[in-house]
């Protein structure tokens, strides 16, 4: 029996599942082996029991959380999708700021109107089996956990930093050409999508399991920026878990 | 006829974002009729204080996957204003380009995926795999160019890499655009027009109604505007991108995470059909005949009809990238650094057409070049109050059908206007007290 696949959103861009509705040329193959049974951005379907959920978006609100909760309850695997669902991502850098702060900013003396939390990672609310990581996830991640799963193998695990794959492309390093990369601290995978086409890597796939951040901001400071833009860097896609 | 009624569709499927719509009638009498918009707020602003130049456009293209690349661009065009930072005709020319792949994806995306399935009684796509899929694989070889377009030219199509401010951090090659144009022209205008014959076939089930109201989008001299142009409303004429916050007037209401907008009147309208009307005489003669084969006219009311002016822009993305294509390699490709020395330090704003509507961003950068205000205004965010207005005259309308029935039409209204809700509680509007 193929198994039952179904994604949720939360609080996210919906860029990762829009990665998926991008799978032009496979889509039709990908559906002869899974049945996707619950897909609100494409679909009206609702189901009852999911062999895999993918969840994609951070946990920051009430209603988050009840309904990651429920999810949770009805899937027999979960896997989190993209940098919003596995540590925060960019959402997380509101948690670096007092949160009466900034709901009045935006909503002025209706702040109480709509329940907001810190953006937290899925992780912190359930238990998450897998995740694909990156902002968006890229495709080719996303093929590789789905076929491990659907076969029942151990999906692949990414331990090298980006700058790995990186020099395994041949580029430059970006150090040399006068900018500041967090390459050396984040987790490969992507096949160092942004330093390949001349754009210093933000950092979207997350920290490494031990990344050395003092000799990190060591390296960005001596290439030309202050201790405070370095940190800032840093942050970008590690608010959750970076502690400066 | 005095009736009662009770609707509410909970996390409307097919759009992008949580939406609910809701609708009461007591005795007759309509007492609620609007979309609700319920998802997380995310608060931008918190995200953006003091970020560097460098970093603005990589975190509001966050903003939405659909619209990475209209909020990416109008994130560098805000920025160049902002710094002075001027940019060559390559680099212009390389983003309108880009602005075609998005719109030609997003507008096929919308017809085909989202609205097309009302239109056949089926709850997705994917029953049309079995049915008709030929069209399928036509809309998926349609989608896949579109997105090939943003994964050359930007180094990926969500979420873009190479575009940054003053340039871009890698020229495509003239191979690869010589490719794309034999794509579009072998493929992809074949497909168009294959696309029409298909709206026209399904447009007998788009629901008859008009409303009249205010059209908004950016108007240029020389072309359809879409990169680039003035603010135009249809009840008042040109308005300056500067002067944007004139016609915005943002507010809160208690039903939606997302701000509404006003101008001239309760309510205005943004996208691919407000486009149409403010500039249908721009477009070339492939176009106009599109149009006319599926019945679009000049100065159409009825909003069901966004997704038809959808395809006919799909047509013109289409022929107007080979023009583009052919003027790049016509001036030769020069392999031109980004510039990104700011020659001041201070407030810009930019404006693009982007697939649903015309979106604003506003920057004020202090003299390192990190940001101190900033303010974005979303297409969907600015027809919210449209919507509504549309449910108040539609439903007392159809009030004599069934539930069932009037649910289905308010279902397609709101994903007639393609709506992309994560975008409109982006939240990315505020004052930094430093």
């Amino acid at each position: 029996m193929k198994p039952q696949v179904a994604f949720f959103d939360f609080t996210s861009c919906e860029g990762c599942q829009l990665n998926k509705l991008n799978f032009e040329n496979d889509l039709l193959d990908i559906l002869k082996h899974v049945d996707l049974v619950e897909f609100r951005e494409a679909m009206d379907d609702k189901a009852d029991h999911y062999d895999i959920a993918f969840i994609e978006g951070s946990i920051s609100s009430p209603s988050c959380v009840e309904r990651i909760h429920d999810i949770r309850r009805r899937s027999t695997t979960l896997v989190a999708l993209g940098a919003c669902a596995v540590n925060g991502g960019v959402n997380a850098m509101k948690n670096l700021h007092p949160i009466d702060e900034v709901r009045e900013t935006v909503y002025g003396d209706d702040k109480y109107l709509f329940a907001t939390l810190p953006a937290m990672a899925v992780s912190s609310v359930v238990k998450v089996d897998y995740e694909v990581r990156g902002c968006p996830m890229t495709q080719q991640d996303f093929l590789r956990l789905l076929i491990a799963l659907v076969l029942g193998k151990q999906p692949p695990k990414y331990g090298s930093p980006v700058c790995v794959e990186c020099k395994l492309n041949e580029n430059e390093c970006l150090y040399n050409r006068g900018m500041v990369c967090l390459g050396p601290i984040t987790r490969g995978g992507c096949e160092a999508a942004c330093p390949s086409v001349g754009q210093f890597c933000t950092g979207c796939r997350g920290l490494l399991d031990n990344p050395n951040l003092d000799g990190m901001l060591e390296v960005m400071t001596s290439h030309g920026i202050s201790l405070d833009e370095a940190k800032k860097r840093m942050l970008l896609y590690n608010s959750n878990e970076v502690q400066l | 006829m005095s009736r009662d009624l009770d609707i509410k569709v909970h996390h409307l499927t097919r759009v992008e974002g949580h939406g609910n719509i809701v609708v009461n009638m007591k005795d007759g009498v309509l007492e609620k009729a609007h979309l609700s918009i319920v998802e997380p707020p995310r608060f931008f602003e918190a995200m953006m204080k003091g970020r560097s130049f460098h970093e603005a456009a990589i975190i509001t293209s966050r903003i939405c996957g659909i619209c990475s690349l209209g909020h990416q661009l109008t994130s560098l065009v805000t920025t160049e204003d902002a710094l002075g930072l001027e940019i060559s005709e390559q680099t212009v020319l390389l983003r309108k380009l880009l602005v075609h792949g998005a719109t030609l994806q997003s507008n096929i995306l919308h017809a085909y995926f989202l609205a097309a399935p009302d239109f056949l009684n089926v709850g997705s796509v994917f029953p049309l795999i079995a049915t008709h899929k030929d069209v399928v694989l036509r809309a998926l070889r349609m989608k896949r160019l579109a997105n090939d377009i943003g994964d050359i030219v930007s180094g990926r199509a969500v979420h873009p890499i190479t575009p940054v401010p003053g340039g871009f951090t890698r020229i495509p090659e003239k191979a690869e655009l010589l490719e794309i144009k034999r794509r579009l022209l072998e493929e992809a205008l074949p497909d168009g027009l294959e696309t029409i014959e298909t709206m026209k076939a399904l447009a007998g089930a788009i629901p008859q109604f008009e409303r009249e109201t205010e059209y908004i989008s950016l108007k240029h001299a020389d072309e359809y505007a879409l990169y680039e142009g003035d603010i135009f409303s249809s009840d008042s004429g040109a308005v300056p991108v500067s002067e944007y916050l004139n016609v915005t007037n943002e507010f809160v209401v208690d039903h939606s995470t997302s701000k509404h907008a006003k101008y001239n009147r309760s309510s205005y309208f943004v996208g691919a059909l407000a486009r149409w009307n403010n500039n249908h005489a721009q477009l070339g003669p492939e176009a106009l005949a599109a149009a006319d084969a599926m019945g679009l006219k000049p100065n159409c009311h009825n909003p069901y009809m966004n997704t038809i002016a959808q395809v006919v822009e799909a047509v013109h993305c289409i022929l107007d990238s080979v023009r583009i294509i052919d003027k790049l390699i016509e001036n030769g490709l020069k392999n031109e650094k980004p510039n990104q020395t700011p020659t001041r330090y201070g407030r810009g704003v930019g404006s693009n057409e982007v697939p649903r509507g015309i979106l604003f961003h506003d920057y004020t950068y202090d003299n390192k070049g990190n940001i101190v205000k900033a303010n974005c205004i979303i297409p969907t965010g600015q027809n919210l109050a449209n919507i509504d207005d549309d449910m108040l005259k539609l439903v007392p309308e159809i009030v004599d059908k069934s539930k069932e029935e009037i649910t289905l039409n308010l279902e397609m209204l709101v994903r007639a206007y393609d709506p992309c809700i994560s975008c409109s509680v982006h939240m990315l509007e505020v004052d930094f007290i430093e």
